[in-house]
């Protein structure tokens, strides 16, 4: 891709995503270029459901295919199957840089899931199936999970309506900053968060030195 | 009684000069045996009580003859009893300090005459004859040998008719009855204090493992533990059950009963209510009589293990023997007993005698570490040998006064081995301080209703990935955890465990989460002391090298509760901990200018709070203290005095108030220039900081040049303001403290003067605590040099409450009470209101104070008023 196209949409991401520098901008596109492999008209193109999932784990440290399904669709703000660049760079603002506000706002987004706004205590169940080892038999563990559901409703759901709302969620997350990630990681391990800018910083720093 | 005094009571050990009888209890009952009965002889036995001693019992008194009454000849440093023998000899003849009595008549007077002495002439007179039997009965009997000393005694007695010998056989039968009592008395006084330990325990197990299995020759079907884990003091009890002295539990499947559970504790061996099947907890209660010890309590329950054990005891003799015999050598290798080795057909007995001779020489070992007395012994001492049972619970045996098991002679052996290192291992131990003992609850007590839901809770931490983890943990932050139910039931669950297990993991939530329950239930002493126990220390430790700040903050904060007694402390630094608190505190750097904080800055703020919270906890021992300084502390202490938040500077000001009680940290702090922050600070609005830098200013203000700093810096005002506060005491002890401290210079003295200080200082004379008054007259007692200050002192009526004072018993407020008097005195017209109020015959009689350093300051106290008293008479 030509250097002026880059340019050109570098200025375009860069106008709505801020907390990312334009040589970092520039990096990620990039990055996504390598990923979709496309020598087409870059902004035409997508990651798609796999590719991004296999992303999420290799670099992210993610485990539960079903939160990475979430995470994807939390990512394809126009539902095509697709990551278009500016989904990318959007979508990684929020994992890497993204305020309290934003992480708060992409968890609850990758929780609920029919759309209704809530998070439903079916949708808990589910989400925590696979929480407890060492379960006996499909029974006990159910009933344990079960358990783990109203713990979870009795600490979140503050109008008592079983189910959880944004504000129930916004307030039980405020209180209480562990539970931010309540129901299964959606977002980048810690440890990632502090590596990745880090190496794009210094990537940032190679790329400035070549563009002189 | 010869052979209980020869080899019961506790001679110290021979040397030069008389040997004397240790204070011990053991000592002690037997005395006390000897008085009871040599009290009753008279009343007993009539007859024999005039049987008059072959020579007289001699030994120098502590008795006065003043003390004696009618039936005496009393002269000034004699006394001679009016009851004589036949030759019109005195039985009892006095002449200071010798005593001399010849029959039990007159021993039993003689201790009614003594009273509350009585134990201490007892002592003297058994010190003094050390055998009195021979003096009693005459020189014959002494060269019979000890064996059968009664029976050739009756022996020899019988031949000869008359009435005196039939009285003399009298007299050898009833010493001898009192000899068989005392022996039989001391030997109670030995066994009680037997008691288990991990390693008896351990070898009893090992042992009979080694007999467990299939079949019939066995002695058991399985015996084994219900933990792998053994902690480092050898028990595998959890931490919470080894302060019930618990020291492990066994499953044990004997061939002819059902499963035992057992509980080992150190007061014996006994049925605990089994282990619950879906919990694999085990119920603690007791459901046996306890046994004292495993093997005892198996004979018992199985007829079989009875049976088995006695036939393997005969086989294990002979695996055994050689193992055995050299042990014996070795042991008792200063009596040389010849072991016959060769010769198969004295194979048994050699064996049996070379096992009594293990015995012996196995309780010479016990015994010597473990009744082993100081000659003072005050209260302290007896506080701590009362404790000693529990504390050293390893150092005891339980082998002396059983039948010795012919199948045991192994576990004897290790034990002798290893007793010595265990007792060194414990004293180690024994130096711990203020950890209050244990309130647990009673097992079948009411269980509130948060125990099981916590429980529950638990087993979400110990069954649950990251997800439930974090949860589990939520919901428990969410109970009341400032409770002490919920603390201990955290703990009693089995929940601390697992929460130190976490801060082991990657998870950062997790750790998060753990730490900051710990945080919370980390100020109860119980829960500190488990968490030391389980080893959570270094584990937080390290997590201060953590990237994540609020990781760092949380573990710096609950070390900061935890290491609140002196063990923890030791711990902190020893895996480093002191260092990395003081690393912590470079992390406020930018703080000079709070305006412009940002989000990330506040952290490191936090952070660096959080350091120097726990490093004030730490500050409180003294080689912590030196490892602050070391890591370069004081500059970074000195740093964040600057700032402004207050939450900042409590723990920093608390730490730097605790170090400078070292004189380098005292070098530093002026060096530093902290006492112009620390002045600064002083017009705090928090009292607690008000207080702290209060006290490092009395501290550092010993040192003259601070005390300048302090006037120069304008400290002297605050502090003389602060005087009219006098609610919180504390903080009105260090007020005072530091005043005292400032006016030891005169400039500060003059300061104290204009803002009025003396006439408030007079009016704190009265109705304070003791820490305020020591500091409020050490502080007059040197605003006294000076003519106008003692002028005020006795206008504002100061003189009668300091007078009221000299008859405290503070020896600190004594020293500084007779100072001010003295200073005071050299007013003549204070030193009539002293002399009026009888103030000099109260320091006189402060003469005969114990502790030195009153008797110097009332010795000088006394030197004005002398002077003064002159003046007076000569006009």
């Amino acid at each position: 891709m030509d250097q002026r196209v880059l340019n050109k949409l570098v200025e375009s991401v860069s106008n709505t995503v801020k907390s990312f520098k334009k040589c970092e901008i520039e990096c990620l596109i990039r990055l996504f270029q390598n990923l979709v492999k496309t020598d087409g008209r870059i902004d035409k193109t997508g990651i798609d459901r796999n590719t991004f999932q296999e992303i999420l784990h290799n670099i992210f440290g993610m485990t539960d295919d079903m939160l990475m399904n979430r995470v994807f669709c939390a990512f394809d703000k126009d539902n095509d199957n697709h990551i278009n660049v500016k989904e990318w760079v959007k979508g990684l603002s929020v994992f890497l840089r993204g305020t309290f506000e934003e992480k708060l706002k992409f968890c609850f987004e990758v929780y609920y899931l029919n759309g209704d706004g809530y998070i439903s205590q079916e949708e808990i169940f589910n989400m925590l199936k696979n929480s407890l080892y060492q379960q006996s038999s499909e029974e006990e563990s159910d009933e344990a999970i079960q358990e783990l559901v109203d713990l979870t409703l009795k600490k979140m759901d503050y109008d008592n309506d079983g189910k959880i709302s944004f504000a129930d969620f916004e307030k039980a997350v405020k209180e209480e900053r562990l539970l931010l990630e309540v129901f299964g990681q959606c977002l980048p391990e810690a440890k990632v968060q502090f590596n990745i800018p880090n190496s794009w910083a210094e990537k940032c720093k190679g790329a400035q030195e070549v563009a002189q | 009684m010869g052979v209980a005094l020869t080899k019961s009571a506790q001679w110290t050990a021979a040397g030069y000069g008389p040997t004397a009888l240790e204070v011990t209890p053991l000592n002690e009952a037997i005395l006390k045996e000897i008085i009871e009965f040599i009290e009753n002889f008279l009343y007993n036995h009539p007859q024999e009580a005039e049987y008059v001693f072959a020579e007289p019992l001699e030994w120098k008194t502590n008795l006065e003859p003043s003390a004696f009454g009618s039936g005496y000849i009393v002269s000034e440093t004699a006394v001679e009893s009016k009851e004589v023998d036949n030759n019109g000899q005195p039985l009892l003849s006095l002449s200071v300090p010798h005593v001399q009595i010849r029959s039990f008549g007159q021993l039993s007077q003689f201790l009614f005459i003594a009273k509350d002495s009585k134990l201490k002439e007892a002592q003297l007179c058994v010190e003094a004859n050390r055998n009195p039997v021979e003096k009693i009965l005459g020189l014959d009997y002494n060269t019979i040998k000890e064996e059968s000393s009664a029976l050739r005694i009756l022996e020899k007695l019988t031949k000869g008719d008359d009435p005196e010998n039939e009285i003399k056989r009298k007299v050898a039968h009833l010493l001898y009855q009192l000899d068989l009592h005392l022996l039989n008395n001391s030997l109670k006084h030995i066994s009680l204090e037997i008691r288990l330990n991990p390693v008896t325990v351990k070898n009893d197990i090992e042992l009979l493992k080694r007999f467990s299995g299939k079949g019939e020759q066995t002695v058991l079907e399985f015996i084994e533990y219900t933990s792998d884990y053994e902690f480092s003091n050898g028990c595998r009890a959890p931490p919470w059950r080894q302060i019930h002295g618990e020291i492990c539990y066994v499953l044990v499947k004997p061939h002819d009963a059902d499963t035992l559970c057992l509980t080992c504790s150190s007061e014996g061996v006994f049925l605990n209510g089994g282990k619950t099947d879906d919990e694999g907890e085990i119920n603690y209660e007791r459901k046996s009589e306890v046994y004292k010890d495993l093997v005892t309590l198996l004979k018992d329950k199985s007829a079989k293990f009875s049976e088995n054990m006695s036939r393997q005891e005969l086989k294990f003799n002979e695996e055994h023997h050689k193992e055995v015999n050299q042990l014996s050598k070795t042991a008792k290798e200063e009596e040389a007993i010849p072991s016959n080795r060769s010769t198969s057909g004295s194979h048994r007995s050699t064996l049996e005698k070379n096992q009594i001779n293990l015995v012996k020489s196995h309780m010479a070992k016990r015994l010597a570490p473990s009744l082993n007395w100081k000659a003072t012994v005050d209260s302290k001492d007896r506080k701590s040998s009362f404790k000693e049972p529990q504390e050293e619970k390893h150092g005891r045996h339980e082998k002396t006064g059983t039948s010795f098991s012919h199948g045991r002679a192994q576990l004897i052996r290790k034990s002798v081995e290893k007793i010595e290192d265990i007792i060194s291992d414990s004293s180690s131990e024994s130096e711990e301080d203020e950890e209050s003992p244990d309130h647990r609850q009673e097992a079948n007590a009411d269980l509130p209703s948060e125990y099981w839901q916590i429980q529950k809770l638990v087993k979400y931490l110990k069954g649950g990935n990251q997800t439930a983890t974090v949860i589990a943990l939520c919901s428990m932050k969410d109970f009341n955890l400032a409770q002490e139910t919920c603390q201990l039931a955290i703990r009693d669950v089995g929940g601390l465990e697992v929460l130190i297990n976490l801060l082991d993991t990657d998870e950062v939530k997790c750790k998060i989460g753990s730490l900051k329950i710990l945080k919370e239930i980390s100020h109860n002493s119980q829960i500190r002391r488990s968490i030391v126990d389980l080893g959570g220390l270094p584990i937080m430790v390290n997590i201060l090298d953590s990237p994540h700040k609020s990781l760092k903050c949380l573990a710096a904060e609950t070390i900061a509760n935890v290491a609140k007694f002196r063990r923890a402390r030791r711990v902190v630094r020893q895996y480093g901990g002191i260092t990395k608190l003081v690393a912590l505190l470079d992390c406020g750097q930018n703080s000079s200018e709070p305006a412009q904080l940002s989000l990330y800055e506040t952290r490191d703020v936090e952070v660096a709070r959080c350091g120097a919270l726990a490093l004030w906890s730490c500050s409180k021992s003294h080689t912590n203290k030196e490892a602050i300084r070391k890591a370069g502390g004081i500059p970074l202490l000195a740093r964040l005095l600057k700032t402004s938040h207050e939450n900042m500077l409590i723990p920093v000001v608390g730490t730097l108030q605790e170090c400078a009680s070292e004189e380098n940290y005292r070098a530093a702090i002026k060096a530093e220039r902290i006492i112009e922050n620390l002045v600064k600070n002083l017009n705090s609005e928090n009292e607690q900081l008000q207080e702290h830098c209060a006290m490092a200013i009395y501290q550092c203000a010993e040192d003259e040049e601070t005390r300048d700093l302090v006037r120069l810096h304008g400290g002297l005002k605050p502090l003389a303001s602060l005087l009219n506060n006098t609610d919180n005491k504390e903080r009105l002890a260090a007020v005072t403290g530091a005043i005292w401290k400032c006016s030891i210079s005169k400039e500060n003295v003059t300061k104290f003067r204009e803002y009025k200080a003396i006439e408030t200082l007079v009016g704190l004379l009265t109705d304070q605590p003791e820490e305020v008054l020591i500091n409020v007259v050490g502080a007059l007692g040197e605003c006294c040099q000076e003519y106008e200050n003692r002028v005020i002192v006795r206008k504002c009526g100061g003189i009668q409450p300091l007078v009221n004072l000299l008859v405290g018993i503070n020896q600190a407020l004594l020293v500084n009470v007779t100072k001010a008097v003295g200073a005071c005195a050299v007013e003549p017209e204070s030193m009539a209101i002293i002399d009026r109020l009888d103030g000099v015959r109260l320091l006189w009689s402060l003469l005969k104070n114990p502790h030195p350093d009153v008797k110097a300051s009332a010795a000088w106290a006394l030197c004005p008023c002398i002077e003064n008293a002159k003046v007076k008479s000569v006009c």
